[in-house]
């Protein structure tokens, strides 16, 4: 009883240092930036000839107190909607495609691995293609993806524009998935395997209640993964395919205004990379939920 | 009708390949209905490799194997034993009583009778208190009793196990032989038991099968004849000790013709 209640303090304290030294790290990335920003050279620099040192004027890099300033400002001149409240809103926009990738990438990823780890032959057959896959850049991708999409009519559905960003997203996300949960699936230890055997259970059986939950600490790991990159996915697949009203538009939108108000794209940068935290907070929670009965790392 | 028939079983790993291990070379041996025999020898000898074969966890090189009177395969899909292996192998995503009722899962036992099944095995092997714990959260020799007790939920007419007491201390150890026995008494049930304890073997057994390794064979079986009930007065029993020596020597005649070792004198 009182060690469980002094793991739990313990516990929680892990978690007040940890969000105490986020704060930090962002106050450090924030105080190095204006350190540069007084002793860098204006116009920039060259190292060996080589031009590394970035430029450190207001126009390249408007102060940190600019950038959050910003948030509080309408996005327009003349308009009355601050700009907080455009990024949350296309941020929200891209989280929801974000989430839609996530969910096809993830049950695609899942169900590959499956497949490959039910029959060695697919393994063999498909795994050399989901690597070639991951290799094809997505811009390429992007406008195949659109037109492929607008020619699909079935039964009176047709497919919305900002499926081809959610299937772009899918795209990048399912390939963690698979792979990661490939490695779970045949991860088992052969003598559990006996024991289902001696049990005949079928290999389904075997499926739900061994090789499944032995896979659960390396699929959620490549879930991680998965969320990032279904955002990478859809922020990508907005840019090159002009899908309009989430975070991606937003950047290219707020890049074109740099010399005039250059504080407005990092506002839209920012929001960007809320949204990849969050989608990995996101699965963090899920990972602490099914993890929740799993022997803790001593370390821990 | 006898429960186990082997026939000239061998049984070889990487059959042809340079690195071909005989583990098992003409084994003969007959199991009645309800008789408890034990498998000793040294490390090595082919003990575990026999009771895979039983169990059809592994096919025999050559040879023949009936189980319950059908084909090995057979009585496996059939479920009819239980086993409990060398290592515990619980799912430690499972709690205790979930572990024990995994096999009456596969066997399409409802929920309530299968939780009531679990509990009734749990307090068979004393850790009723701990069904809702995770095997992580237990000692060694407390997962190997769950494993003991996952093995019997099923209450099997055949029993395999592979040194199952092995990880528990003494007093445990003494405790769990004689639920064994009281349990395979009231139930019929057969057992093929490996052990590397010469006591436990004769504490246990009708028979105690002697194995030699390279290759594994079997070198004698002993008959342990004591009268009556076994309890623990059974252990100063003149019976006992003459089954006991009777075992050494020849274990004694193995580790003559080979410098082997891992027989527990105790
Ligand atoms: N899967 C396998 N592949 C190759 N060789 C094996 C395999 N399993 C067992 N062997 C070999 O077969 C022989 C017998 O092994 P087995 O596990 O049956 O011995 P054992 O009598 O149970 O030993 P112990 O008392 O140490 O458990 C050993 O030489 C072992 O190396
Ligand atoms: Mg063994």
């Amino acid at each position: 009883m009182t060690t469980a209640t002094t793991m739990k303090k313990s516990e929680a304290a892990r978690r007040v240092r940890r969000a105490l030294l986020f704060v930090l790290s962002l106050l450090l990335v924030a105080g190095v930036w204006e350190i540069y920003k007084t002793v860098g050279p204006e116009a920039g620099g060259k190292i060996f000839g080589w031009k590394l040192l970035p430029r450190s004027n207001n126009h390249a890099m408007p102060h940190v107190w600019d950038m959050l300033t910003r948030y509080n400002r309408p996005e327009l001149r003349g308009s009355d909607r601050k700009i907080w409240s455009v990024v949350l809103a296309g941020a929200w926009f891209s989280f929801r495609l974000a989430l839609v990738g996530f969910a096809i990438g993830s049950t695609l990823g899942l169900g590959l691995s499956i497949l490959m780890a039910r029959f060695k032959i697919a393994e063999r057959g498909i795994l050399p293609y989901l690597v070639v896959s991951q290799t094809v850049p997505l811009i390429a991708l992007a406008p195949l993806v659109v037109s492929w999409g607008g020619k699909l009519h079935i039964a009176g559905w047709t497919w919305p524009r900002w499926m081809s960003a959610a299937v772009l997203g899918a795209f990048l996300a399912f390939f963690p998935v698979a792979v990661g949960a490939l490695k779970g699936l045949t991860s088992a230890p052969s003598a559990s395997l006996e024991l289902m055997d001696s049990y005949a259970a079928s290999w389904w059986q075997t499926l739900r209640k061994l090789r499944f939950p032995a896979a659960i600490p390396f699929i959620v790991p490549s879930l991680k993964l998965a969320a990032s990159a279904s955002v990478i996915g859809v922020v990508v697949a907005e840019i090159s395919t002009g899908l309009k009203g989430g975070i991606g538009r937003l950047i290219i939108e707020y890049a074109r205004e740099a010399t005039s108000d250059p504080a407005k794209v990092f506002t839209a940068v920012f929001g960007a990379a809320v949204l990849g935290l969050a989608m990995s907070g996101f699965v963090t929670l899920a990972d602490m939920y099914m993890m929740r009965n799993r022997p803790k790392e001593a370390s821990a | 009708m006898s429960a186990v028939e082997i026939t000239n079983i061998s049984k070889a790993f990487n059959l042809g390949s340079s690195n071909q291990v005989d583990a098992l070379t003409d084994i003969n041996l007959s199991i009645a209905s309800g008789e408890f025999v034990s498998l000793i020898g040294p490390s090595g000898c082919g003990k575990s490799t026999l009771l895979r074969l039983i169990a059809n966890l592994i096919e025999p090189t050559s040879g023949n194997l009936v189980v319950k009177g059908k084909s090995a395969k057979q009585a496996r899909l059939d479920q009819d034993y239980g086993m409990a292996f060398q290592q515990s192998g619980l799912f430690e995503w499972r709690t205790v009583a979930k572990n024990i009722e995994l096999p009456l899962e596969l066997k399409g036992w409802d929920k309530a009778k299968r939780h009531e099944r679990a509990l009734e095995m749990l307090e068979l092997v004393k850790l009723s208190d701990f069904a809702h714990h995770y095997p992580w959260q237990l000692s060694g020799g407390m997962q190997q009793r769950v494993a003991i007790a996952r093995a019997l939920a099923v209450h099997p007419s055949l029993l395999l196990m592979d040194e199952p007491f092995g990880a528990l201390d003494e007093m445990t150890r003494e405790h769990m032989q004689s639920e064994l026995l009281s349990i395979c008494r009231a139930s019929g049930t057969t057992v093929v038991f490996v052990t590397h304890s010469i006591p436990e073997a004769v504490y246990l057994s009708n028979r105690v099968v002697v194995m030699s390794p390279r290759p594994g064979r079997v070198t004698e079986i002993v008959d342990v004849s004591i009268e009556g009930e076994r309890n623990d007065a059974t252990r100063d029993n003149a019976a006992f000790f003459k089954g006991i020596t009777a075992v050494r020597e020849a274990l004694r005649g193995v580790e003559m013709s080979d410098h082997v070792r891992g027989i527990e004198d105790r």
